[in-house]
């Protein structure tokens, strides 16, 4: 019976490996979608202004559509819903959050892009998505978005979408994730974010 | 130039048989004397003929049961409007019947001819692992007894499709579904456990003599599956376990607020969901490939290309998945590379439907049942086929996605295809099972009412596609009416036509016309060499196999 044995270890190993490789695919899809832009994920993280000139013979439009979510009773609103940018140049918008609801709540702004191509040459230098928000009941609040699209974005892209979706964040992970000192940065570079006092 | 009569099996090989039958069937009756009895007996058996007879019957079960479910959906689609159901119990309707049907009928259908027909097929006593054989029987009763309850479940069952896509099925889903997802589990197990006997039974327990490419295709078939099982299954296990994790203990996989993505989901599902398709697809193919040239009675035509076009199947089958997700937003190199890899697929299905053709050209055809079965297969399968092929056009899919034209598609190769080649092999080795040949008059009435109920049910679906009638809705605009109210009445003809195969099933059980060992003349595999009915202990003495040339 050394033959059935023999076969029943070897696909034991490969569906033990199909296991973890299902687990794999995570980061590998995180990986996979950051490295060609594919699925609109953009960079979380401050990025460094590209010192380029500034290609004036072209003229993007960028829209920003907002989006609420159930569950959180928040408002994001954009001040300057389109802009028409030079590639190479960067530039300033500004957004709102208000909290319409009876408490004081955590909640996230998630980015995307459309086209996804063009994620990759979307740099966010200052963006109030790079962490979890905290909002009082009925505060306002007003951040920035500091953006460049870099000069190398492909011609046949003249318009770039930026949808930012609110999602209520729960208490108990990012108290988790405060405690682990995985979310200290309540203050970025460049920008203060609301609960920093808290 | 092709010879009408099929040339046989090596007499040496069928007269070692015949003494060796017989000499095993006083054996049976000894080892049955010895087991215990009633009920005892079918919970611990781990005779490879008892556990396939479990399996089927438990597939037939759930046919029953996913039969129900849909001919709610089919009753309150009637007319528009809403008549019967709820819109809540209709979506757990609609995915009940999805996953009974996919994990409780179709895969432990196939599962139970594999464990009664492939030792006999090989030359083998016995499954490799019979205790094992019974442990991922029982799981499945437990199993789907456990997905069932969780209907009578505050918040009702599963209600969230059978493709369950997160968020729907996490951040949205009812209090219940912890419980599907252990049921599935349980379910996906039951499945692991079975290939990993079936790919040492048929590696390792094959009769003296028989190469690989000695096999029938029914074996090879369900080897290349089981593969593909041991494959996808840990990571329908690992998508699972992500939304058990997602719902219970607060990770976001599949949420984009922590980080997730839910898009991911749909990619790993249909990592898992397309190799699937085929899982229940490729043994169907096997059982084809034995009954069209047996009642053609002619050797089946390109032995060798079909072993290589299941293969390769298989392997593309691992390459195509995001043609379930053409409308997600793909970029458009990645729409490219799906929409070119799914139509390459179609060439190795056509060499196989070729083949099939090629093996009736000149044989001296009979049309038995089982044979009625397995042309209405080759015919209909194809439609699916075809219909698969349109919307494998990536912008075309833009319109054609989550519409009813999709059901067409996927109901033709499942019902038609899978569900049908099921059906035939049944009747196919129903003689070797009981001894009695199936009524014919009844096994005629059970295939005509059949085809025509199905394609009745499901040929209209083309066209409410079309026309732009979304999928999973309990209701429906007017312009769909007619073609809606057609389904209908297809889908209760097809149902009521079931109980047919059940009365032909129990006939047969209990008499009919005595079966010789080999029950239809053009057969060649080994299992006709064995009594009909097949005594419980078969092959105790492995035969001594004789390869014929392909
Ligand atoms: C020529 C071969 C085939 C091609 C080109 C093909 C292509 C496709 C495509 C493109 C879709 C996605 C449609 C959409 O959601 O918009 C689809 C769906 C589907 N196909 Fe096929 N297919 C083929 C054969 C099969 C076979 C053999 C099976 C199973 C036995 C199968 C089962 C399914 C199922 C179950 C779905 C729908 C899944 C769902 O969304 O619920 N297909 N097929
Ligand atoms: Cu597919």
């Amino acid at each position: 019976m050394t033959g059935v044995q023999r076969t029943v270890t070897r696909t034991l190993v490969v569906l033990l490996a199909m296991f973890v490789f299902a687990f794999a695919l995570v980061p590998l899809y995180d990986a996979f979608c950051r490295v060609t832009g594919i699925n609109g994920k953009v960079e979380n993280t401050a990025q460094a202004l590209i010192r380029d000139s500034i290609d004036e013979s072209r003229v993007i439009t960028v829209q920003f559509i907002t989006r609420g979510s159930p569950g959180l009773p928040w408002k994001l609103e954009v001040l300057d819903r389109q802009v028409r940018v030079h590639p190479g140049a960067a530039t300033e918008v500004h957004f709102a959050f208000t909290n319409h609801g009876k408490q004081a709540g955590w909640g996230r702004a998630v980015p995307s892009v459309s086209p996804s191509e063009a994620s990759l040459y979307m740099r966010k230098v200052t963006c109030f998505c790079f962490q979890e928000q905290r909002l009082d009941a009925g505060e306002r609040y007003e951040a920035p978005l500091v953006f460049q699209l870099t000069r190398d974005l492909p011609d046949d892209i003249k318009t770039v979408t930026l949808v930012y979706t609110l999602y209520p964040v729960d208490d108990k992970t990012l108290a988790a994730k405060v405690l682990a000192n995985e979310a200290p940065a309540i203050v970025v570079p460049g920008i203060a974010v609301p609960g920093g006092e808290a | 130039m092709a010879p009408k009569l099929p040339p046989q099996l090596p007499p040496q090989n069928r007269v070692e048989q015949a003494g060796d039958a017989s000499g095993t069937a006083g054996h049976a009756d000894a080892g049955y004397h010895h087991g215990p009895k009633g009920l005892l007996r079918w919970l611990l058996t781990t005779n490879h003929k008892e556990i396939g007879t479990l399996y089927l019957i438990f597939s037939l079960s759930m046919f029953f049961i996913g039969g129900i479910f849909a001919l709610v959906v089919r009753a309150e689609l009637f007319q528009p409007g809403l008549q019967l159901v709820q819109p809540e119990f209709f979506n757990q309707m609609t995915t009940m019947h999805g996953l009974i049907m996919v994990f409780g009928a179709v895969m432990p259908g196939f599962v139970g001819l594999a464990n009664w027909m492939i030792p006999l097929q090989i030359g083998a006593p016995d499954m490799a692992l019979p205790r094992l054989n019974n442990f991922s029987f029982w799981l499945l009763p437990v199993a789907f007894t456990l997905l069932l309850s969780t209907l009578l479940m505050p918040g009702g069952g599963p209600n969230f499709g059978w493709t369950f896509y997160a968020p729907l099925s996490t951040t949205y889903s009812p209090p219940s579904t912890t419980f599907f997802i252990l049921s599935l589990h349980m379910a996906g197990i039951s499945s692991i456990l079975g290939a990993i006997n079936i790919i040492a039974t048929i590696l390792n327990l094959r009769a003296p003599g028989m190469r690989m490419m000695d096999m029938p295709l029914f074996v090879w078939t369900w080897l290349i599956t089981a593969f593909l099982l041991i494959a996808v299954m840990p990571v329908l296990a690992g998508v699972i376990t992500m939304m058990l994790l997602d719902i219970n203990f607060g990770t976001s996989f599949f949420n984009a607020a922590g980080g997730g993505d839910p898009v991911m989901f749909q990619h790993i599902f249909w990592f898992f969901g397309h190799p699937e398709v085929y899982i229940m697809i490729l043994p169907a193919f096997g059982i084809v490939s034995a009954i069209i040239p047996t009642f053609a009675r002619k050797r089946l035509f390109g032995y060798a290309s079909m072993v290589y076009a299941t293969s390769s199947i298989a392997i593309l089958s691992f390459l195509v998945w995001a043609h379930h997700m053409f409308a997600v937003g793909l970029p458009l190199v990645a729409e490219l590379f799906f929409m070119y890899t799914t139509m390459l697929i179609a060439v190795p299905t056509g060499v196989k439907v070729f083949n099939w053709i090629a093996t009736l050209f000149q044989g001296s055809i009979s049309f038995e049942t089982p044979m009625l079965f397995a042309l209405a297969f080759v015919v209909l399968f194809s439609i699916g086929g075809f219909s698969g092929l349109m919307l494998a056009i990536a912008p075309a899919d833009f319109q054609y996605h989550d519409t009813y034209f999709v059901v067409a598609h996927f109901h033709y190769v499942l019902v038609p295809g899978a569900v049908f080649a099921i059906m035939a092999a049944v009747y196919y080795w129903l003689p070797k099972w009981t001894g009695h040949y199936p009524n014919e008059r009844l096994g005629r009435w059970h295939f005509w009412t059949s085809v025509v109920g199905v394609n009745l049910t499901f040929f209209p679906m083309h066209f409410s596609g079309l026309a732009g009638m979304p999928r999973r809705i309990p209701d429906y605009a007017l312009q769909f009416a007619d073609f809606n109210m057609a389904s209908s009445i297809g889908a209760l003809l097809f149902g009521t036509s079931q109980l047919l195969f059940v009365l032909m099933i129990i006939k047969c059980v209990r008499g009919g016309e005595k079966a010789p060992a080999k029950a239809w003349d053009g057969a060649v595999d080994l299992e006709w060499t064995v009594p009909s009915p097949a005594p419980l202990h078969t092959f105790e003495t492995p035969p001594r196999f004789q390869h014929q040339e392909h």
